[in-house]
Order: structure tokens, then sequence, then C-alpha cells
């Protein structure tokens, strides 16, 4: 066990494991997380707080997760680097581990178009492929990039994300060859509901032997409506939402459209599970946290393991 | 002397505009009978470009036009010239004029 | 070549209303290729402002002059013997050649009335695009030819990032290739794909306009 984290805990032990996120308030009001937190107590093993997700600012992520960790959740320090330059990621990095955050995402960003602030400066000194390489370099062999000696390593699980649907898709295996060549421990991946396209990308992540060097979780979103995947296939970039899930979602009536949003959902993990190489889900319901427990449990996944 | 209207540069029609022109007509051959093959294009682009310029320093887009006809279509030639002069005259002076009127008087 | 675009016509009437004379300076350099700040222009824009000064009531008096350069003393010398002439300048080089002004006639009001943009290229007439970010430290040769610094909206060095549309589109903007798209490409059709697992190290910025403005001294030009 590189860390305390509890997700390497259930991982390492062979367990299919179960994280979901939370997204921070557009505010300093801690109870919105808590109220989420409320919702998700004993559903999971790790809680990811976003980043100023989409470039919209938020409460940030190391508050939430400081948030969350006093209601005894492990949280997972997500950390973009649109907005921070190295010097800043590697105090945060400092910071986080002294505050007892156990783990982290590793990620480039939305670009700020995306956000309320598009005249912001750029930063993205450097890409969340040598984010995790900083990382791992900090962690493992106690030194700053600089070369120079840090007193008090910062033990964080290193996580990122993959999106196994944007385009080029034949070279998205490659891209996760490259995280995992420089480190990264654990992956969570983009929602995904063309389970044929993953099982395809599944394939050849393991034909490069990747599933034995990282823990992947596939990530899964319920959808609320036809109207919401309509949408999302339009509009979010790298999104792959096959015609017939839409149809299966439209010809329930509007009423009925959620629950059918929660089955497929379920479906979805229960298939996932068999995959080979497929190490746990990672159940991102965005402002809809207060499903996970119904997800969770209808996937047969309760009761998550306990650690004393 | 012209060999197409795609000779028109935006700095003659100004010029126009600064020499007192109240209005200005491009006249050009029908769109893909161009000697030329764009040359009228061009000019079309050209025309809008000052249309544009000219409305931005309050003399007035609807001051300059372009007209498309073929050398054989007489008799619409003068009736694009009449409905010009007619549209000018509507306008009244060039703000140009106007103005230099205003400072001599 | 260094790309710009003229400036508004509403901000650049506004940038000279204290002023009743001006000289307009062109430059037969970048801004020429571009159609911004060329000889053309300069014509183009003087009748411009003159029209809207005269429409206003408050005429003014335009001297244009297009230099070779704004960028090297000595073209800049042709303009001295107008400035005292005249209240203001009004430049419409790049921003190199308008601070150069400024600096070899420190007593003049100069005013730019250009925004410089990017180094590019002419993609096809009337479109030019940018290639290059001036990082000093060019990685070309890794990438096939095309700059993730430049191409990349969020200049990954080992992209390309989640957000590629179907289309091949930079998430930001449709009309914007994904830059590592471009790359991967580029590298598979010269057979340089293998080239692509390489994690590329993080860059260093000092050499860009990151450390501090830069300066070049070649001791054996150096008079």
């Amino acid at each position: 066990m590189k860390t305390e984290s509890r997700l390497e805990r259930v991982l390492s032990q062979g367990q299919f494991a179960v994280t979901t996120e939370c997204g921070p308030p557009r505010g300093a009001d801690p109870d919105v997380v808590r109220k989420k937190g409320a919702l998700l107590k004993g559903m999971v093993d790790a809680v990811n707080v976003t980043d100023n997700q989409t470039s919209v600012v938020r409460m940030s992520s190391l508050a939430g997760c400081m948030i969350l960790k006093q209601m005894g959740f492990d949280p997972i320090l997500q950390m973009v680097t649109r907005d921070r330059n190295r010097i800043s990621i590697q105090s945060d990095i400092l910071g986080a581990a002294a505050l007892g955050v156990n783990n982290i995402l590793c990620l480039s960003g939305d670009h700020q178009t995306f956000g309320d602030d598009p005249e912001a400066k750029n930063v993205f000194d450097i890409d969340s492929i040598q984010l995790i390489q900083l990382v791992k370099t900090m962690r493992d062999e106690g030194v700053f990039p600089s070369g120079k000696e840090l007193k008090g390593a910062p033990r964080l699980f290193i996580g990122a994300a993959s999106n196994p649907f944007a385009e080029p898709f034949a070279i998205r295996p490659l891209r996760l060859a490259k995280k995992v060549d420089a480190g990264v421990e654990f992956i969570q991946t983009q929602c995904i509901y063309n389970l044929d396209r993953f099982e395809t990308f599944m394939k050849e992540a393991r034909n490069l032997g990747l599933h034995e060097k990282v823990k992947i979780l596939a990530g899964v979103t319920p959808l609320k409506s036809a109207g919401m995947a309509k949408f999302m296939k339009k509009n979010v970039a790298g999104m792959d939402i096959p015609d017939e899930v839409i149809q299966r979602m439209a010809a329930a009536p509007k009423e009925e459209q959620a629950d059918k949003g929660i089955e497929i959902c379920v479906e979805s993990i229960q298939r996932l599970r068999e995959v080979e190489g497929v190490a746990g889900v990672h159940v991102m319901a965005i402002e809809w946290e207060q499903k996970v427990p119904e997800i969770v449990e209808k996937a047969g996944l309760l009761p998550r393991p306990a650690f004393s | 002397m012209l060999p197409c209207s795609g000779r028109v540069e935006e700095l003659t029609l100004l010029r126009a505009f600064e020499k007192g022109a109240d209005g200005v007509m491009v006249v050009g051959c029908l769109e893909g009978d161009c000697h030329y093959l764009t040359g009228n294009l061009r000019a079309r682009a050209r025309v809008k470009r000052v249309a544009g310029i000219l409305d931005k320093v309050g003399v007035g887009a609807e001051r300059v036009e372009m007209f498309n006809l073929s050398a054989g279509e007489g008799t619409k030639f003068v009736q694009y010239a009449n409905d010009m002069v007619e549209k000018i005259r509507g306008l009244g002076p060039s703000p140009v004029n106007v103005a230099r009127q205003r400072k001599a008087g | 070549m260094i790309i710009g675009q003229q400036k508004a016509i509403e901000a650049l009437l506004e940038m000279l209303s204290p002023y009743d004379n001006i000289l307009l300076v062109g430059c037969h350099g970048c801004v020429t290729v571009c159609r911004s700040g060329g000889e053309k222009e300069v014509e183009i824009l003087s009748s411009t402002i003159r029209l809207a000064r005269e429409t206003a009531g408050r005429p003014i008096e335009i001297r244009e002059v297009t230099l070779e350069r704004q960028c090297d003393p000595e073209y800049l010398e042709v303009m001295r013997p107008y400035l005292e002439d005249y209240q203001a300048v009004l430049s419409i080089a790049c921003g190199a050649g308008i601070q150069f002004v400024a600096e070899k006639f420190p007593a003049a009001r100069v005013l730019p009335g250009l925004d410089t943009t990017f180094i590019g290229v002419t993609e096809q007439q009337g479109v030019w695009a940018e290639r290059c970010q001036a990082c000093g430290d060019c990685v070309l040769h890794l990438t096939g030819g095309i700059c993730p610094v430049t191409r990349c909206s969020k200049s990954l060095f080992n992209g390309p990032c989640g957000g590629t549309t179907t289309s091949g589109s930079c998430e930001v903007n449709k009309e914007i290739p994904c830059g590592w798209m471009l790359i991967i490409d580029r590298l598979r059709s010269t057979g340089q794909i293998e080239n692509y697992r390489k994690i590329l190290p993080m860059k260093k910025w000092r050499s860009s306009r990151d450390g501090g403005p830069r300066k070049i001294q070649r001791e054996d030009l150096m008079g």
C-alpha cells in the first residue's frame, strides 16, 4: 500500500470499487457539500470533488474534500492544470496531503472558454500526463521535479481520467498507455452508454497489458430524460450515446423516464462488471446525487467493504 | 478606363465621396458572365466593404451601390441610373457636403 | 509573418479626437501581406478618417507615409522630417514597429492603429491563421512539424485531451482542428507513430516570454 487511501485498499484486495462525484457549490456555503455527503454515506469507497468543472468557478476541490473528510469520507482531490502553474501545483499537492487527502485525479481541464471567465489567462504550464509524473516523483522519490529534496513525501493515490469515446478512437488506448507509463494507478472513464464500443476499447487496453498495471473504473451517469440524452449526444464533446439508448428512454412516458434512466444505468453497471479489466465503477449523478444510493443498491454493490 | 469592375478599388470609391459625390454607382457584368471570371464578385465584395465604411463614418451605406447587367441591356442601365439618381435625391446631399456648406456659410 | 488587424474605426476616432492633424504611417512588411497596414490600407484608412471627421464637422489633415519597415532604425529616419508638422502619429505597423516609432521619436504622441494578433501564415487568400507562439524552444521535430503549443488550445505536450469532437475539431471551437489529431495523423503519414508513446517532459517556458522580455545579441554582427 503506497498510501492511506481506502480506494487503494479496496482495489488492491481485488474487490469491485465504487466511487462517485460531488460538485461543490457556486458559493461559500459548506452545508451544500454536507447535504450531498449525507446522501452518499456508506454508498461508496471514495468521492471525487470536482475542480472548477467546465471552467465555472466553484468552491475549491480541496475545501470540498476537507468538508467530506470531516464526515468520514475518503475524498479524491481533482486537480486541473488549466489554472495553476507547476509551482502552485506542487504546493497544493503538499497542502492536500498535509490535510489528510489520500487521492488525486490528475486532469488537464476543460478550456476556460466554457466558463464565465473566458478572458482569464490560460495557464496549462503542464499537462495531465506530466502531472501524474510529478506526483509520482514527489511521492516515491521524495524530490521536487527540480531535483531538490522534499521533507515529508505526499502520499497520494494517483488517478487520471480516460475518455474511450473521443476522437481519434484508435489512439485512446495508447493515450491510456502513456498515463500508465507516467505512473497512474487508477483511472475513471468518461460516462459509458455505448457498451460495445467500450468493450472494444477494453480489448485494446488488455492487448497493451494495461489492465494489469492500472485499475480502471468504468464511468456511468444515469439519464434523467430522453431530452437530456439528446442534449448530451449533440452538445457534449467526446460523448457517445447510441440511438437505441435514446429510443429506450423516449419510449417511456415522461414521468417514467427518470426511472428508465436508473434502470439502464444499473444494467450498464452489471454488464461492465463482467468486462475483464474493469476494477470498479464511477457513478457520476451530477445534481442527482440522491439517486446514487438507489443505483448502487440495485446494482448489488452494497455493502461497501469496511476497514477498521 | 477600366477593363472590368474588378479593377474598382475601395480607395476610388471613398475618394469620390471625399471629392463631393453624393452617390456612387458601380456597374458590372451579370454574375457568372464576367470576362475575367470573378472580377465582378470582387467588385461586389469591395462595394460592400465601402458601404460598411460609409455607414461608420456617417455618410450612409445607401449612397454606394453595385448593379449587374450585360453590355446589351441599354434600357436596364437607364433604369438603374434613374433609380440611383432618385434614391440619392431622396437622401439629399452627402453629409460631407452638408458639413462643408455649414463651414462655408 | 506577423498578422494584425486594424482597430475598429470607432476606437481610432476616439484616439484621434484630441488632434487636428496627424501622420498616418504604414509598413511594407508583414502588415502589407496580411492587408492590414500597408500602403493601400494607409490610403483607405486616411480617406475613412477624413470622411468621418468632416461629417462630424471637425476636419482632420492626414499625411500618408508608408515605410519599408518600422522595426529597423534606418527606415524610421525617413519619417523624422515630417514629425514636427503633426500633432500625433497613428501607426498601423505591428506592435513592434509602433513601439519602435515611439522609442526613436520619444517626443511624439504615438497611437496604435493595429491590434497585433499572431505569428502566422496565409492559408488561402484573405485567410491568415496562427502557427507559432515564439516559445524560444522549438519541438517541431518531435511532433511531425505541427506545434503543440500553438495548435493545441491547451498547449498539451501529451495530447489529445478528451474533448476532441467526432469531426476532429477542438472542443473550444469547431473551426479549430484538434492540434493533436493533426500531429498524430502527421506522425502516421511520416512513419513516426511509435514516437507518440514517448512522454514529452514539462516544457521549459523560460525561453518564452514567461522568462521576461527577450533579446538576442550577435557579437559577430554588432558594430
